[in-house]
Order: structure tokens, then C-alpha cells, then sequence
């Protein structure tokens, strides 16, 4: 059993800050780094594989500091995010070359063991060139598995894999992390972390913006404040509805084109839809008021023409976790 | 030294179309040899002119960056150096490792060729051949502990390398002999002229530096660039896709 420990680590690169002011304790089971791209996951994961000097604070593996330390890699086992091997091996030669480097007492057992487990056996005598992305992913697994590390760190694993190899890969973290491992991968999809993760940390522009299981980030997420763009036949009487509502908390009338009499183009035909008026709306509580939308359309005989959520990216939901 | 270490790095250097390049250098050294032996004869002007001009300007420093980039550079591009270096391996171990990978290419096709050049040329009476093989193996080492450096310091190794051997030692050697102290073939230059002994100055063949500051520069080279390329090795940034 071991914990991994960031404590108020800082990385910048001349004036760009990657990571700023991380704190986080990642203990056994599977956990998750979740996080837009640029949010700072592979250099976070970079500091933990101690492939890069925090500058400041620092990353310890059981009380032991990861920099520049060779002898922690007894107990790291790293699946790096680049794809680059020996292409000019097989992947039992790269494999076996592997334990060797760890100095094992049976390195031909412990690399039997290794492709055993990510089931790659059946290809192993082929060169690593012919291999698809899926089949290095795995052998890029076995060669961090050989030494059978307690932690074992995965940057971006999921990329690029098909749907069954990701399956595959799922359970396997899952099994790791039950035998007691400290596992730690990086993605920035959601629905990927949840399903493996028993714990979730979130990075967001190189901060470290939230951290739970992931009903709690799930809850965040659902639970901000949500943007909606409507338009209608009638955008100031359903402003006025809207507002009424207690699911939301605010409204913003845009006229049509501003100044030239939108009531004017819009009397004259429902059909100008080159430059319509909007309403802009920020509901508190997104679930009642997507209920409740319609039924005030027709209470009040409106039409609506458009309803959009207006900030529905990535990169926004997690901007929220970081302005909280 | 780790075999492991060596077996991956000697199979990715040759196991590439580097090979190929690597036998085509000498291979052209031992056919002016074998030409200018049968066109003139046994001719110790030309002996010198290629073993000194060829040999030595050219084929060892290009041998040289081949092999002491080759044996860390790409390793380093692709980010597959990452295999090494997530293992608890002496820092000094690998690059000591991939410097003697290094060496054994430059004595097979650098040394050796110009040794056999050299035989093929004048034979062994006059001590042109024995120099500056031994030239030729001390220079190439040199080349490798400093390319090998320098391919752990800058991704562009391999231009830097060639300004510093084509431009720097070869055309700006030749007209401004300052600049002739700090160059590899130079401070060589000194030891061959010492074995090839007292008629070294009538063939032509004479250094720009003494030996006795020639020998501590090879060995500043050698050791102290091995030495900081391990250091630089324990604190190489790896970059990422993102």
C-alpha cells in the first residue's frame, strides 16, 4: 500500500504557469485526473513520475521524494502518453529488456506474467511496428506491470483506443486497484473517470479545482448555474414569465438589432430571422427549468424558435469548479 | 555499464538505415585508397592528403555524430528514453552505456577504415598508418563523448554538430588559426604528429597545439563531457504531446 503525496506543488515554465498550488493525497484504489487538455494533467503526472522538478513544493511517495530519486521506480510502474518504443523488437523482447533493466530475479517469468495480464500473449513473438494502437497501449501496460509496482501512474491511457480495448483496460485498472494498488490515470472525458474511478481529482488551468468520488463531481456539474439562448415571437413577455420562476436568477433581453425598432420587423413578419432578438437566461436550477419552459410558452401563447444551452463545452463546465 | 542497455541501444542504431550510411563513409576512404595505390603508387604526399584531409577531417567527425547522437538523440526525440529512465538505473550507468555503444562504432568504421585505408596506402613502414589509425580512434572518441553531450542538451544535435565539425573546424580552422586550439582533429593532430615521429614535419604532417596541452583537452572532453551528460541526464525534461 502506498500514498502518493503533492504538497503545494507549483510548475511554471518561464511565464507560463502549468500547475499552480496543487495540494492532493492520492492513496490506493483507482483515481482519476480529470481535466480539459492544457489543464496541466501531464505535467502534474510528469512531477509524480518524477520526470520533472516541481518548482516549488514537492511530490513524495511514502515520505520519500520522487525527484531525482532512481530507486523510487522500484514501486512506480509508468504508462507514458507517447507511443514510441523500440519498433525494432518484439514485444517480448521489449518486455523481457524491461525487467531486465528492473534487475528481476526471473525476468522471463515476471514478463510472461506481465503480457499475461494485459493479454497480449497471443502476439507477443511479432515486432512492436506491427503492432495496432490498442496492442502497444497494452504492451506500454506490461512493460509498467513487469516489475509489479504498488503504484502505477497512466497518462491519457483511453486515447485513441477502441471500445473494446477500453472495456478491457477499464476493468483491468479496476482489478488493480482492488488488489490494493495506487493507480493513477489522466483523461479529460468524463464519462471515462466515473466509471472506473472511486476517486476523482479535477484540474482546471493548472489549478486543482475539485476532488471527491464522482457522485460529488457529477453533482457539481450538474448543479452550476446553467446559460440558456431562447428566442421567440414574443421575447419580452416570456423574459417576464421566466423571471417569475424560481428556478432562475436572471435575464437578459437582447433586441433585434439594437435601435432600429425590433417590435417594428417583428410585426412585419415572424420570417426575419437575419437579425433576431434573444433572450439570455441563467437558471439555478437547470431540471426544473427546462420543465417549466414549455408550459410558460403555451400558458402565454408564445412560440419559442430556438432554446440552446449556451455554454455547454468542457472547458466552461470546469471553469465554473475553478470560480466556485 | 548495462547490457541491457546496450543490446536496446546498439539494435535501434543499427538495426536503421544508419547502418548503411555509417559503411558508406569508409567505404569510400578504402576505394580513393585502393585508387590512388594502383593509379600512383605507394606515395606518401597522398597517404598523408587522405588519411589527414579524409580520414581524419571528415570521415571521424561524421562517424562520430552518427554514433554519439545516434545512440541518445532519437531516443530523446520519440520520448522512448522515457523506458530507461522510469528504471532504477544510474543516470551515469546509461550514458556510459550508450558511450561505449558510441565507441565501438566509431573504432570499427572509423578507426578501422582509416586503418586499412592506410595499409592499402603505405603499409606500416613509415608510422603514417599506426598515427593516425590511433588518431583517428582517439579523435572519434572524442567526437562521441562531446556529440553524445550535445545531444542531450539540444534537440539539434546533429546541426550543431556538423557547424561545429565542417564549419568550425575545418573552414574556420583555415583561416583563423585561434580558432585551432579548441578543435578535436587538432589537439589529434599532436599525437600523431609524436608518432609518426621526427620526419612528421617534412610530410606534412604538424599540429597547431602541443601535445602536452593536446592530451589534458582530450581528456576535459572526454570525461567531463560523459560526466555532465550524465548529470544533465538525471534532470531531462520529457516533453509531451499536450
Amino acid at each position: 500500500m502506498s500514498t502518493l503525496v503533492l504538497d503545494e506543488v507549483s510548475r511554471w515554465f518561464g511565464n507560463v504557469v502549468a500547475v499552480n498550488n496543487v495540494t492532493m493525497t492520492i492513496g490506493p484504489g483507482v483515481t482519476g485526473l480529470l481535466g480539459p487538455n492544457g489543464a496541466g494533467k501531464s505535467t502534474l503526472i510528469h512531477m509524480m513520475s518524477g520526470f520533472l522538478a516541481p518548482s516549488s513544493g514537492a511530490v513524495t511517495l511514502d515520505g520519500e521524494v520522487v525527484w531525482r530519486n532512481e530507486q523510487i521506480y522500484r514501486r512506480i510502474g509508468i504508462v507514458p502518453e507517447r507511443e514510441a518504443m523500440y519498433d525494432v523488437f518484439t514485444g517480448w523482447q521489449f518486455v523481457l529488456a524491461n525487467a531486465k533493466l528492473h534487475r528481476l530475479p526471473d525476468p522471463e517469468e515476471a514478463t510472461w506474467q506481465a503480457l499475461e495480464t494485459v493479454q497480449m500473449t497471443a502476439a507477443q513473438d511479432r515486432d512492436i511496428s506491427t503492432y495496432s494502437k490498442g496492442m502497444k497501449q497494452r504492451v506500454k501496460m506490461a512493460t509498467a506491470l513487469v516489475h509489479d509496482p504498488p503504484v502505477l501512474l497512466l497518462d491519457e491511457p483511453f486515447n485513441g483506443m477502441d471500445p473494446r480495448q477500453r472495456l478491457h483496460l477499464m476493468d483491468l485498472l479496476r482489478g488493480m486497484g482492488e488488489d490494493g494498488r495506487t493507480v493513477l490515470f489522466s483523461s479529460h472525458i468524463l464519462e471515462e473517470v466515473e466509471q472506473i474511478a472511486e476517486s476523482i481529482q479535477v484540474m482546471v488551468a493548472g489549478r486543482h479545482a475539485a476532488s471527491g468520488d464522482f457522485r460529488e463531481i457529477r453533482r457539481l456539474m450538474t448543479e452550476r448555474p446553467h446559460q440558456y439562448t431562447i428566442r421567440s415571437d414574443n421575447d419580452r413577455a416570456l423574459a417576464a414569465a421566466i423571471i417569475a420562476e424560481a428556478s432562475t436568477s436572471g435575464v437578459q433581453l437582447v433586441p433585434a438589432r439594437a435601435g432600429r425598432g425590433a417590435d417594428a420587423r417583428r410585426a412585419a413578419g415572424t420570417g426575419t430571422r437575419d437579425a433576431p432578438g434573444a433572450l439570455h437566461v441563467q437558471a439555478t436550477d437547470f431540471v426544473s427549468f427546462v420543465r417549466v419552459l414549455p408550459r410558460l410558452a403555451s400558458r402565454h401563447g408564445i412560440r419559442l424558435y430556438e432554446v440552446s444551452p449556451a455554454d455547454e463545452s468542457l472547458e466552461s463546465v470546469f471553469s465554473y469548479l475553478v470560480a466556485r | 555499464m548495462n547490457a541491457t542497455v546496450a543490446q536496446l541501444t546498439a539494435r535501434s542504431l543499427l538495426g536503421r538505415r544508419r547502418v548503411l550510411l555509417l559503411m558508406a563513409l569508409p567505404g569510400v576512404l578504402l576505394l580513393l585508397a585502393a585508387a590512388a595505390r594502383s593509379l600512383v603508387g605507394q606515395n606518401q604526399d597522398i597517404t598523408v592528403a587522405l588519411l589527414g584531409g579524409f580520414a581524419l577531417a571528415t570521415l571521424v567527425p561524421l562517424v562520430g555524430l552518427i554514433a554519439g547522437t545516434g545512440v541518445i538523440g532519437p531516443e530523446i526525440d520519440d520520448g522512448s528514453i522515457v523506458y530507461l529512465l522510469s528504471k532504477p538505473l544510474s543516470r551515469f550507468t546509461i550514458v556510459i552505456t550508450k558511450f561505449a555503444i558510441a565507441i565501438g562504432v566509431v573504432t570499427v568504421f572509423a578507426a578501422l577504415g582509416t586503418l586499412f585505408a592506410g595499409l592499402i596506402l603505405s603499409g606500416l613502414s613509415d608510422g603514417l598508418t599506426v598515427g593516425y589509425a590511433l588518431g583517428a580512434l582517439v579523435a572519434g572518441i572524442s567526437y562521441c563523448a562531446l556529440f553524445l553531450l550535445l545531444a542531450v542538451l539540444t534537440r539539434h544535435a546533429v546541426v550543431v554538430g556538423l557547424l561545429y565539425a565542417l564549419i568550425w573546424e575545418s573552414l574556420v580552422g583555415s583561416f583563423v588559426p585561434g580558432a585551432q586550439v579548441l578543435s578535436i582533429q587538432q589537439w589529434t593532430l599532436a599525437g600523431i604528429e609524436k608518432v609518426v615521429g621526427d620526419h612528421a614535419e617534412e610530410l606534412g604532417v604538424s599540429s597547431a597545439v602541443s601535445l602536452g596541452a593536446a592530451i589534458p583537452l582530450l581528456l576535459v572532453v572526454i570525461v567531463g563531457g560523459t560526466w555532465f551528460a550524465g548529470w544533465r541526464l538525471r534532470t531531462l525534461r520529457l516533453t509531451s504531446d499536450e
